[in-house]
């Protein structure tokens, strides 16, 4: 089973995607280590590492890079939200 | 259902109306609209995470009636493309006292524009640019936390 990962706003538009399934390998199991495994792969993805005060969410909620992130999550990167 | 996310506009009378219909338990009533600023700005488009918008506004409702005595909650946030001057977001709070529905409706404001996932896209005449957002928003969320 794959995860879904969502990319939204300026960081889509950067990426030039709004979102794709990844198979986790072994040892990435943490939000923090799916964004740099997405980010080794170079340019554009590596703007993910760059990317200042990058949010994520797991399964729609908020989290912090240190959340647990398994086959099946649905994982999503965004800026900081400018709603209201 | 207590909250929406929706393209169309609302009508703020109407949604105060039926907040308040068949309970005459609240003594007052507090509302915040939110309205595209002109200036520069020729239009805005509001994208959002549509899986995960309503959801984060339903759990900042209901921490909020975790904080107050609340009769009534209702949310509205717009997105898609908005002109200068058009409505973007509505609070409505109903309680019994309005100490609670004034607080309710500026924490329920503070928590929407730090934690649920909206972002503005403005146009002016020289191009499309992503609104950054500000520390003054996340300043606004701490002091919730300091003053409990």
């Amino acid at each position: 089973m794959t995860t879904k990962v969502l990319y939204f706003a300026s960081l889509r538009e950067a990426l030039g995607s709004s979102g794709e399934e990844i198979s986790l390998p072994a040892g990435v199991a943490t939000t923090g280590a799916l964004r740099d495994l997405i980010a080794a792969r170079g340019e554009p993805w590596s703007q993910l590492a760059r990317a200042k005060n990058l949010r994520c969410a797991v399964n729609q909620a908020m989290v912090g890079f240190d959340a647990a992130v398994q086959a099946g999550d649905e994982v999503a990167f965004f800026p900081p939200v400018t709603g209201g | 259902m207590s909250v929406s996310v929706q393209e169309a506009d609302f009508d703020v009378g109407a949604e105060i109306a039926a907040l308040t219909a068949g309970n005459d338990n609240a003594g007052a009533v507090a509302s915040f609209v939110g309205l595209v600023r002109g200036g520069e700005i020729e239009a805005m488009t509001l994208e959002h995470y549509p899986a995960m918008t309503e959801k984060a506004l339903a759990g900042i409702v209901a921490d909020a009636r975790g904080r107050w005595e609340l009769l009534g909650v209702r949310v509205i946030h717009r997105v898609g493309r908005l002109l200068p001057g058009d409505r973007i977001v509505l609070v409505v709070v109903s309680s019994t006292h309005r100490h609670d529905a004034f607080a309710a409706c500026e924490f329920i404001m503070d928590y929407l524009k730090t934690q649920a996932p909206f972002w503005k896209l403005e146009q002016t005449a020289a191009g499309s640019h992503w609104v950054d957002a500000r520390e003054s928003d996340d300043a606004a969320l701490r002091r919730w936390s300091d003053a409990q």
